[in-house]
């Protein structure tokens, strides 16, 4: 008998078929040297600074979709978080809950694309675990992330900190990720060009980062986009918020989508993009910075930051018109991430 | 996306913003009728480009809000039937019912299905032959003509398991019936382009010329709305009580006969019960006698017993124009769009939601 070609009780029972599914392919595209040692806990030193840590848990569905799949975007999202507090990012932990019957060709696809995602964003997986579930008590298979950073003295970064006056950016198109999953989800066989922006950001933080001493705040806009997380820089920061809803990037094709399925781009979430908030005599600055970096190539100022009514965002409409722009609250949310 | 940037250009907007402030002299009131407009002047925060003279206020055009309580219990009494698997728009499924919304039904096992068009409730029925495929019609005229031509489609296939739940609703009779009851101190209606393609504007004639309110037939970008609205203001200043059509691209005055003969095949006008309006004698859609094969009311029984409304919701009330969703006590307090107690805080298009929203510090 050859190696089974889907995942089996077996292989979470710790015995024969779970060394060979660890050895075989964790190790082989995980591998470095911490994680090689397969001991009880990894022992790794850090460089002088305060500690950035993040977990996520990721149970998106479907597990691929166009632009990655639940692994790369497992690395991203929890990247992003550590990264979003001024963290660089070092390494990462990764758990994994497998459902009996998945084919093990799927779990070496996601596997081999977490691989990917790690080398480019410069992180390595330093301890891992595995379970088995059987059949319908998990979806396929869900992984959860914990990324650890350290933040470099000095740096002061957080979703408190925005002034009246500072100005507001995104790196990019809004809502690429969320619309994707959607459609995929949905089997819709739209033929519109949907591609999840699923990316670790950062590289393009520490550009801002580094050009801008006067950056305030990061934040990644995921789920409920882009309107709910303006407003909870907003309300933590006690400021209002005025945006120009033409000056929002918004990939055609997404907007397209969104119009027939009755969807609003601002509320769906990405996986690749940023809001920078930054003192004003630095907006210029930090745009140049993002425009400087292949995933900040269309970013753009959208709006200011206020003092009249903390907690409020608004919008300037394209059309001419003016409207709050709320928090996402109670829309079904599937599980885009 | 062309079609849609160019009725969204700022410059145009703008400029019919301008013109309505420049014309409008006289305090008039107008009524959006159909859901779709509720949302595109609250998202476009098309309100603040209005004079104080003129002011807009909701109608019962939103097809979830006014799908009463009882068509809600049958779909819920269906949704729990054994081998049945109720097929529905997404909306509806968490428009709370006398007890339970369907959502909460599958919450606890039901089979519910969402779909997007009445044609994947045909084909769910194609795949699943050893269940019941029941598709909630809902809608005005817009849809009933799709639901219409799934059910030819079903039975040209000779599906004997799938069938229509027809709740759906006619705009005539209930724009008679609004007209009928107290006054709501209106100038005019803005009347929905959708409905309109189909059933054509002969039945705004008798609004205009009986009872005096001009009407503007409009398209559902921000520049469709605006123009209409300029044509209201100008109507009223004039004097004037016309039929006015302010979207020519897609709407004939003789609407779409082919579509008006497909719905007529299928279904025929009967008395109907509206959220807020009450019964309405001829404003609903039946299946015709000779479909019964194809009518879950005559295939399941889906008598239910009378319906509970929450006491607290004002939805009839919003539905009708007579207030606006804060004067609801439980707007934003008890109801909000994660916890809806009425239909207009559920659907993509009520006003309830729409205020919620978009316009929180109006
Ligand atoms: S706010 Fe809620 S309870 Fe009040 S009328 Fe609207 S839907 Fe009904």
């Amino acid at each position: 008998m050859g190696k089974p070609d889907t995942i089996l009780l077996d292989h979470g029972a710790g015995g024969k078929a779970s060394a060979e599914l660890v050895g075989g392919l964790f190790a082989k595209h995980l591998g470095n040297e911490v994680l090689d040692q397969m001991d009880d806990a990894a022992v790794v030193d850090l460089p002088p600074g305060r500690l950035a840590v993040s977990t996520d848990s990721f149970t998106v569905d479907p597990i691929f979709f166009p632009g990655g799949n639940i692994g790369s975007l497992a690395v991203h999202g929890t990247v992003n978080d550590v990264t979003m507090r001024g963290g660089r990012p070092l390494f990462l932990t990764v758990g994994f809950v497998l459902e009996e019957g998945l084919p093990v060709a799927d779990l070496e696809r996601v596997v081999a694309a977490m691989a990917e995602a790690v080398q480019e964003a410069g992180v390595k997986v330093i301890a891992g675990d595995t379970k088995v579930v059987g059949r319908g008590q998990a979806d396929k298979l869900f992984i959860n992330t914990t990324g650890i950073g350290v933040i470099p003295p000095g740096l002061e970064l957080g979703a408190h900190l925005a002034r009246p006056g500072d100005v507001v950016l995104v790196s990019g198109s809004m809502g690429d990720h969320g619309v994707t999953i959607m459609a995929a989800r949905e089997g819709l066989g739209l033929e519109a060009p949907l591609s999840s922006d699923s990316a670790a950001l950062n590289g393009l933080a520490a550009g801002v980062i580094v050009a801008c001493p006067g950056l305030k705040t990061l934040r990644d806009p995921t789920r409920g986009g882009l309107a709910t997380a303006l407003n909870e820089i907003a309300a933590s920061s006690g400021v209002d918020m005025e945006l120009d809803e033409a000056a929002v990037p918004i990939d055609p094709a997404v907007a397209g989508v969104c119009e027939l399925l009755g969807l609003d781009p601002l509320y769906l979430a990405n996986e690749g993009k940023l809001i920078c908030i930054v003192d004003p005599d630095q907006a210029q600055t930090a745009l140049e910075a993002l425009r400087a970096h292949p995933l900040g190539h269309s970013a753009a100022i959208i709006g200011r930051c206020g003092g009249t009514k903390p907690g409020k965002v608004w919008m300037n409409t394209s059309a001419g018109g003016r409207r709050i722009l709320d928090m996402l609250s109670g829309e079904p949310l599937p599980r885009i991430c | 996306m062309k079609h849609v940037d160019e009725y969204r250009d700022p410059r145009i907007t703008r400029e019919l913003g301008a013109q309505i402030r420049r014309t409008s002299t006289k305090p008039a009131r107008f009524m959006e009728l159909c859901g779709t407009h509720t949302m595109a002047l609250a998202r476009h925060g098309l309100h603040a480009m209005l004079p104080d003279t003129v002011s807009m206020v909701s109608g019962p055009g939103c097809p979830v809000c006014v799908t009463a309580t009882e068509e809600i219990d049958r779909a819920v009494k269906l949704a729990r039937t054994p081998g049945v698997v109720v097929a529905t728009f997404g909306d509806l499924v968490r428009v709370p019912g006398s007890h339970n919304s369907l959502a909460a039904e599958r919450a606890q096992g039901a089979a519910v299905e969402v779909v997007y068009s009445p044609l994947d409730a045909v084909a769910l029925a194609a795949k699943r032959p050893d269940e019941q495929v029941v598709f909630l019609g809902i809608g005005f005229e817009t849809t009933a003509p799709t639901v219409a031509a799934a059910l030819l489609t079903a039975d040209q296939q000779g599906l004997g398991n799938f069938s229509v739940l027809s709740a759906h609703k006619l705009l005539p009779p209930a724009l008679a019936a609004l007209l009928s009851g107290p006054d709501l101190g209106l100038s005019g209606f803005l009347c929905p382009g959708h409905v309109t393609t189909v059933i054509g504007t002969a039945c705004y004639e008798p609004v205009a010329r009986d009872h005096g309110l001009p009407c503007v037939v409009a398209g559902f970008e921000p520049a469709d709305v605006l123009a209409a609205i300029l044509l209201l203001v100008k109507q009223v200043e004039a004097g004037e009580s016309r039929v006015e059509i302010a979207y020519q691209r897609a709407v004939k005055p003789e609407g779409n006969p082919a579509a008006v003969a497909l719905m007529n095949r299928f279904f025929e006008p009967v008395d109907a019960p509206w959220r807020g309006l009450g019964a309405i004698p001829q404003s609903g859609l039946a299946l015709r006698a000779e479909f019964a094969h194809l009518d879950a009311s005559k295939k399941f029984d889906v008598s239910v017993p009378p319906a509970q409304d929450h006491p607290g919701c004002r939805c009839g009330d919003v539905l009708r124009g007579l207030i606006t969703p804060p004067e609801c006590k439980l707007f934003n307090t008890v109801c909000a769009p994660s916890t809806p107690v009425g239909p207009c805080m559920v659907s993509a298009e009520g006003t309830c939601a729409a205020w919620h929203r978009y316009r929180r510090e109006d």
